[in-house]
């Protein structure tokens, strides 16, 4: 209700929201991916180090 | 909230509609970018602290695997990243007031507070977690023993309530290098407390060359630096005697046989070129209380080169572990 009585975004500002959010999205995404691959090459190791230990 | 963000989604994929959102509905996560969650973690005070603390990870004795070698330095970048973080949080409303820090995201309005706090606290358990799991828990706590003394210790305790903040709280900086020794040891020894001590000794000269001409934004936010308390005249004093006595320390990783040659003479030509330096802060034209009439040429020169200095310095300590 309150929402209508202010004014609405301008086109380049919803654009530049927009842009704005992509942009963390797309950081979050390399964050995860990164943490992920080196989640699982210390794993990697960590078991190859047992394994050898263990032979 | 959520309606909130669909409605963006909507425009976006829409085009030419425009958007029903509205300018006061706006919460300050909408307005942040990506960087502004990168400048939290103040990237350039990470960097020196990788810097530092690779050192202590590569002149340790043993082998450490590259992968667990690269996971704990990143997790010491997380770890001082996250400190930043909460230091930002908390110090908010003095970095309002300082022309330096006025432009920061949370004083800005980019970041809202309590999101800049989350991600500090779960970036430091993140980080305390993953050194745990990937190197020991002797660096883990190490590592989250240098988050707390830089936030507790430093950034509520001792700031706003004494001149000597930085030299007490310049051992949160010094942590780097026994952390990375820690990694690869699991224990510590002389030497990287010695690198421990350098650190901790570099501290006070380089940030008060900087509070010498940076005061006026310190009394304004109500910081006891030591020019805002004791004075300039003081302060050069304090710069001179800390540079005198951080020089020789410096020897003694060569002095004691850690290092070598190259290491040796490295750090002494760079400390001669530091006292250098603080002897001009020190005797920089100045009126009765030690007010600078050269603009503090002198102080900014040697801040400046205080931070060549420890790149230099610990750059010394890889080329000697290198060749020797």
């Amino acid at each position: 209700m309150m929402a209508d009585s202010l004014p609405p975004l301008s086109r380049e500002e919803s654009k530049e929201l927009g842009k704005r959010r992509r942009g963390r999205n797309i950081a979050m995404l390399i964050a995860l991916v990164a943490v992920s691959a080196l989640f699982y090459a210390i794993s990697m190791v960590k078991m190859s180090a047992h394994i050898g230990g263990a032979g | 909230m959520q309606a909130h963000s669909d409605a963006i989604a909507m425009t976006d994929a829409g085009g030419d509609t425009l958007s029903p959102l509205v300018g006061s509905m706006l919460t300050p996560a909408d307005m942040s970018t990506a960087r502004d969650w990168l400048m939290m973690l103040k990237p350039r005070v990470v960097l020196l602290v990788v810097y530092s603390g690779l050192a202590g990870l590569l002149v340790a004795p043993g082998h450490i695997n590259p992968v667990i070698a690269f996971a704990a330095m990143l997790c010491i970048a997380l770890g001082a990243g996250a400190s930043g973080a909460i230091n930002m949080w908390y110090d908010r409303d003095i970095d309002a007031v300082m022309k330096r820090t006025a432009k920061r995201p949370i004083p800005s309005g980019r970041i809202a507070p309590d999101d800049a706090l989350g991600y500090g606290v779960f970036l430091a358990v993140a980080s305390v977690i993953m050194m745990g799991l990937a190197t020991n828990w002797f660096a883990a706590m190490l590592l989250a023993g240098s988050i707390f003394y830089y936030v507790v210790i430093y950034t509520m305790w001792l700031k706003r309530r004494t001149p000597q903040n930085i030299v007490i709280g310049g051992a949160a900086g010094a942590f780097p290098p026994l952390i990375g020794w820690a990694a690869v040891t699991g224990s510590l020894s002389v030497m990287p407390w010695i690198l421990f001590g350098m650190i901790f000794m570099w501290t006070p000269p380089h940030f008060w060359s900087l509070s010498l001409w940076a005061h006026e934004d310190y009394k304004r936010a109500g910081v006891p630096m030591l020019p805002v308390v004791a004075g300039a005249k003081e302060t050069r004093r304090q710069v001179m005697l800390y540079t005198i006595a951080m020089v020789p320390f410096t020897l003694l990783p060569w002095y004691l046989g850690y290092s070598g040659p190259v290491y040796g003479v490295s750090a002494a030509l760079l400390g001669v070129w530091f006292l250098f330096d603080a002897w001009r802060v020190y005797t920089d034209t100045q009126d009765a209380i030690g007010i600078s009439l050269t603009n503090d040429k002198p102080a900014k020169a040697c801040f400046k080169y205080s931070i060549l200095y420890l790149f230099a310095l610990f750059g010394a300590v890889y080329i000697d572990w290198a060749v020797r």
